[in-house]
Formats: structure tokens, sequence, C-alpha cells
């Protein structure tokens, strides 16, 4: 599998960086607009996904391969995880919401820790689905080169 | 004047009914894959109608995910249909369990609210409910302004942490399933 056409090619070549932008943007302002950490990582995969049927599955797995994936997933996981237990800790609950503070003025850091929350979940749900479809398109035994 | 999307919600219930069909009836694997994700499409779209832009959003991103992947595994792989029928006391167990399912979502639905009329819309028996507090106190207390996000990672968070370890564990799962070799002798 050697990517698609020229004009495919090109095309994506101007949008994807667009997609991972839009993608980025969903992620950061969760709290703030329709979104948060699932869609926008959602987003963020399907350019990845974009890019792989695009350009060929050998110019992305050189940049995000199936072990970064899973490193990514996992790094994803732990931070929300990491989130919900050490900040929940000095805040006395789990999940305690220890950042919030001041008056809520539609910035980027309101929310507390409902950003730093988005952002793992973000990562997480980015690298999973990717790593899911990568596992889908190359770990078949036997796969035919389309 | 206020836009009222009923006749367009039940008009795209219709659709999706169809789609439905289509897709169990579809001789093509290719046609199914495509009539679910138009099933899909027109959820997104009645969540927008009902005003949920969040879940809206999700769902078409999703569906797109689904559609790649689905169309990528049915092109490469054959159309392995078996055109057989099932024995009749299949066809009787199949109905008999539709029938209940039908008896039960008829009795089950009979107590839920009318279409349209969310328990928070009325002023009444909504007020005091956990619904209308976590509306009144989202944006002073979590900060957030989408009280989406401030329900969906401050109040009930946990609910959320549950969710991405069912996302991790079934791709952890995908990876055992679908790794190339089995790695016996590493």
């Amino acid at each position: 599998m050697k990517g698609m056409t020229p004009i495919v090619k090109e095309v994506t070549a101007l949008v994807a960086g667009f997609i991972a932008i839009f993608g980025a943007h969903v992620v950061f302002h969760g709290h703030l607009s329709p979104g948060g950490g699932f869609p926008g990582g959602v987003i963020l995969a399907c350019g990845l996904i974009l890019l792989c049927l695009a350009f060929g599955r050998e110019f992305v797995t050189g940049l995000v391969g199936e072990k970064t994936a899973t490193v990514y997933d996992c790094v994803g996981a732990l931070a929300f995880l990491f989130i919900g237990t050490v900040l929940g800790y000095y805040g006395g609950v789990f999940f305690s919401n220890v950042l919030v503070g001041g008056k809520p003025d539609f910035l980027l850091t309101d929310g507390g820790i409902i950003l730093p929350c988005n952002v793992a979940i973000g990562i997480k749900v980015g690298a999973c689905l990717f790593g899911a479809f990568l596992a889908l398109s190359l770990f078949r035994p036997g796969s035919k080169t389309t | 004047m206020v836009f009222d999307p009923t006749v367009a919600v039940y008009a795209l219930i219709a659709f999706m009914f169809l789609g439905s069909i289509i897709a169990i009836e579809a001789r093509d694997l290719l046609s199914t894959v495509i009539s679910v994700s138009a099933v899909g499409a027109a959820l997104s779209v009645i969540a927008l109608l009902v005003g949920a832009p969040d879940i809206s959003i999700t769902q078409v991103v999703v569906e797109v995910l689904c559609l790649i992947v689905l169309i990528r595994v049915v092109v490469t792989r054959q159309d392995e249909t078996v055109d057989a029928h099932p024995s009749d006391a299949a066809t009787a167990m199949g109905l008999a369990f539709a029938a209940f399912l039908v008896v039960v979502c008829a009795v089950g639905f009979v107590g839920l609210r009318p279409f349209g009329q969310p328990l928070l819309a009325d002023a009444k028996v909504g007020a005091g409910t956990m619904g209308a507090q976590y509306l009144e106190q989202s944006f002073a207390s979590t900060g957030s302004p989408n009280a989406v996000m401030g329900v969906l990672l401050d109040f009930r968070a946990y609910d959320t942490l549950g969710e991405a370890t069912v996302i991790f564990a079934a791709v952890i799962g995908t990876y055992v399933l679908l790794r190339k070799v089995g790695r016996k002798n590493a």
C-alpha cells in the first residue's frame, strides 16, 4: 500500500494540519464549547488515519507507530488516574476539583481539573483509537496489499 | 418564532427505521455498512435538533471513524455471507423474544415523560432534583461554562474514569487478539 493518487495526497497535505489544530481546539476548549477530550481525541485519530490512507501506512508508522500509540494510550490513562487520585487526595475526595478558584470568566484556565482531564482523555482516546486502527490494518496475518 | 424540531425529529426517526431495515436486508456487506452509517448520521442530526451539541459532535466523529474502519475491513474481506435459512425452532424463538421485547418496552415506556418535555423543563416537578442542582451549581462550583463538561468531568468524573477504562480494556483486547504472531518463542 503506497498511498493514493497525487490529488488525494495534495489535498491531505493541505488539510491534515488543520484537522490536527481543530482536534486540539476541541480538546482544549472542552469546558467552554461543545466537545471535550473524547471527540477531540477521535478527531486527532481521524487525522492520523487520513494520513495513513492517503500516504500509505509506512509514512505514518514512521512517525507514530504501534509502540508509540500504546505508550501514549497508557500515559493518557495514567495521567487521568493521577489527576483523580493524587490531586483528589489533596482535595479530600476522589476527583475533587482542587484547582478551581476565583470567578469563572470564560477563559482557558477555568474549570480547574477539567482542562487537564480533557487533555489526558484526548491523548488517551486518540492514541487508543489510532492504535486500534493500526492493529486492524497491520496485524492481519497474510494481509493483502491494496 | 421558535423552531419546533418535533416534525424533523420524527422524519429522521422514520429515516433511521428505513436505514436499519435496508441494513438488515441488503445482500452486500458494503451497503449494510453504509446504511448503518446513515442511521448514525441521522442520530447525530437528531441530537443537534433537540439541543445536545456535545453528543452530536461525538456521534459524528465516532461514526466517521467506525465507517472508515468497517469499510477497510469489508473491502479487503470477501463476502462470506451464508445464504441459509434458520430452522423453525430458531425462528419461533426469535419471534417470541421479539414479542417479549415489545411488551417490555410498551410497559416500560409508559412511565417515561412525553417526548419533548424533559423533567427539568417542568418547573414544579424538576425543581430540587439532582439534575436541577447540577445545572444551577455547575457554573459556580466547577467554573466550567459548558455544563455538560462540568457534570462529566467534575460531578461525575468517576463515571468518566470507568468509561476510559472500558475503552482501554477494549483496545488492549484488540492488540492481544490481532497481533501477528503468538509470542511463544519470545
